[in-house]
């Protein structure tokens, strides 16, 4: 008797209840592989990584290695062309596939010192400006009002004429252009959590303020921070390639996409390939980000979940 | 509606006050001697160097300084470039319509491509055009300008020969600009062949600076229709019998096109951004590749006062389409 009732005890709770929900990042998962898309960019940019973690012994030359006998040599498919230097050579005879390779190296660490400093002093001026509410909040969202009327490259082009022209001005330029939509977003989300019964229980705890926004608040404002950071990381590599290919950014000889594509530009009607393969390594890199950033977003925004 | 307007062009001008700021502490940012960039490399005595201080009102406090340009500011004066010794605003405004008219036809090219594809993806979800129109979209969104016009310059210029590589016009035709807008100059010109030679060196600028815009009207007309085709107005007007033509062109578009607006009215900054590249590959003489020599010619009066006027006009470029946007929908102009 006693055996029968404990084994329904035992079994009740089973029986009854819904099972058990799936880990976040399990969830998160299942919602993320749906998407073909954001797969495929996952893995696009699984490889870019993978090339510039490895350029130094996977490239074939040097980047900056010259090869005096071979100035502006086509694609080794091309008549002309040699295995030597698979997608030829560029003007002063250095081979393009070691200099792409090392291009990504560029670009990715580009793309993540940007979304760092950004996402860094974004949230910060966002918790600020949803914490302290006045006269404090005016002046950091007007501040970022004003950024925002300026075109974002503009702005970008202009903050490098101050600093000077290199590739560190440039990330930082970058960074200042991007600050605006993660403040507004970090206050927003901030502001929304703030009204919550967590965060009046949290105070009535007596957490200070400091805890309340970086322990309490903060993590439940991720999400579409995520998002903005990815959609940031491709664009600011894409922002890095114009102000390189204007002569703003990384200074030749450096190989960074953008700026062998300003080398390039003299020969655009004589070398095809010294223009079109930096080019299509900016697109595919940053296409691939994007259908990453549309990935997140579609499984991390609970109001799509459930469409 | 009156209440609507006032209250938007108050939240502006702080904004435009700021960037009178950003414009005038720009140049005080720069590191080094405004007076030296001024001078060059030949040297200056100290006493003239004084002289030109006080000329350029740099001995004053910065307040008064800030006041006294916002003074000129306001009656036009944005200072003379140091290169070409023209007013600044003389420089900017004769190169202005060359970049509007590029901006211009670069948005029409958008939205005469991008709306339709746009509407005819959202209608036919799931579908292969879907899918073909939305992988475009995103690659063009993806696309970085100064490559794509490359690329373009390759096809077209290089191996095809259709279009000229660089220029509004060929140099084998001369006139006076009357509007300043080549198209219109070249009809009025009467001289044959100009009109022609405008469009084709048109062409390939406004697809490239039009491509991103293109790629973002489309991506939102899509979104904007999806929503508003699951309605029930829609299924209402289906259901009575209108045609699917009249009840998509009629009841859905019209309130798709909302939002649009919107999204349409905030590519002014991505064109103004865009004609600086496009401008630069293709040798357009606009306000774009102005901004870019000025500045690695160091002629900061004329950066200086670019940028305040390149600003202002995207701040009311965009008071306008805020303002269209209370006018087309009630709702926003009276939640105010």
């Amino acid at each position: 008797m006693n055996a029968t009732i404990n084994a329904a005890v035992n079994a009740g709770p089973e029986t009854s209840t819904a099972p058990a929900p799936p880990h976040p990042l399990r969830e998160f998962w299942s919602y993320f592989s749906e998407n073909v898309g954001a797969v495929a960019g996952l893995l696009v940019f699984a490889v870019v990584c993978l090339v510039a973690i490895s350029a130094d012994f996977t490239s074939p030359h040097l980047p900056n290695e010259q090869f005096r006998a071979h100035f502006l040599q086509p694609p080794m498919w091309q008549e002309g062309g040699s295995a030597n230097f698979p997608l030829g050579t560029d003007a002063v005879g250095r081979d393009m596939l070691s200099r792409i390779m090392h291009g990504a190296r560029f670009s990715l660490i580009i793309g993540l010192i940007v979304v760092t400093l950004s996402v860094t002093a974004g949230i910060a001026l966002g918790l600020v400006a949803a914490f302290f509410r006045g006269v404090i909040e005016i002046i950091v969202m007007r501040a970022m009002d004003i950024l925002l009327s300026l075109p974002s490259l503009l702005l970008a082009v202009v903050i490098v004429a101050i600093l000077g022209p290199d590739l560190f001005n440039a990330m930082l330029a970058i960074s200042v252009v991007y600050l605006p939509h993660l403040v507004r977003l970090t206050r927003a989300a901030a502001i929304a959590e703030l009204s919550k019964d967590y965060v009046t229980a949290s105070r009535l705890v007596g957490a200070g303020t400091l805890r309340l926004a970086v322990v309490t608040v903060l993590p439940n404002c991720l999400a579409p921070l995520i998002v903005q950071a990815t959609l940031s990381f491709s664009s600011a590599i894409l922002d890095a390639a114009a102000l390189g290919f204007l002569g703003m950014g990384a200074q030749p000889p450096t190989p960074e996409w953008g700026t062998m594509l300003a080398e390039a530009r003299e020969f655009v009607l004589r070398a095809w390939w010294v223009v079109t393969f930096p080019g299509l390594a900016i697109l595919v890199t940053v296409l691939a980000l994007n259908l990453l950033g549309d990935g997140l977003r579609d499984a991390l925004d609970p109001k799509l979940k459930r469409q | 509606m009156l209440r609507f307007t006032l209250t938007r062009i108050g939240l502006v001008l702080p904004t435009f006050v700021g960037i009178t700021l950003l414009a005038f502490a720009m140049v005080r940012l720069i590191p080094g001697d405004p007076i030296e960039l001024l001078v060059g490399e030949r040297g200056i005595t100290p006493e003239r160097h004084a002289e030109l201080r006080a000329d350029l009102g740099l001995d004053k406090p910065l307040l008064v300084q800030y006041a006294l340009y916002i003074g000129a500011v306001v009656k036009g004066d944005l200072g003379k470039s140091i290169v070409t010794k023209r007013p600044v605003s003389d420089e900017f405004f004769t190169l202005f319509p060359a970049t509007v008219e590029l901006s211009l036809c670069a948005l029409a090219f958008a939205m005469i491509v991008g709306l339709p594809a746009g509407i005819i993806a959202a209608v036919r979800r799931g579908s292969m055009f879907d899918h073909t129109v939305m992988g475009a979209a995103l690659t063009g969104y993806s696309m970085p300008i100064f490559w794509w016009g490359l690329l373009l310059i390759i096809l077209f210029s290089g191996i095809l020969g259709w279009t000229p590589v660089s220029g509004r016009i060929s140099l084998l035709f001369y006139f006076d600009a009357a509007t300043g807008f080549m198209l219109i100059d070249s009809l009025l010109s009467g001289q044959e062949g100009a009109f022609a030679s405008t469009l084709s060196h048109l062409v390939l600028p406004t697809i490239v600076l039009g491509t991103i815009p293109l790629a973002v009207i489309a991506r939102q007309t899509r979104s904007a229709m999806l929503e508003v085709l699951n309605e029930d107005y829609v299924r209402t007007a289906r259901a009575k019998g209108l045609a699917p033509l009249r009840a998509i062109g009629l009841h859905a578009l019209r309130n798709a096109l909302i939002p649009v607006v919107t999204v349409i009215g905030l590519q002014v900054g991505v064109l103004f951004a865009g004609a600086v590249l496009t401008e630069t590959i293709f040798a357009w003489p606009g306000i774009g590749k102005w901004l870019i020599d000025s500045i690695s010619r160091r002629d900061y009066p004329s950066v200086q006062g670019g940028i305040l006027l390149i600003a202002t006009t995207v701040i009311i470029v965009n008071l306008a389409v805020d303002l269209l946007y209370g006018l087309i929908n009630p709702r926003i102009r009276h939640k105010n």
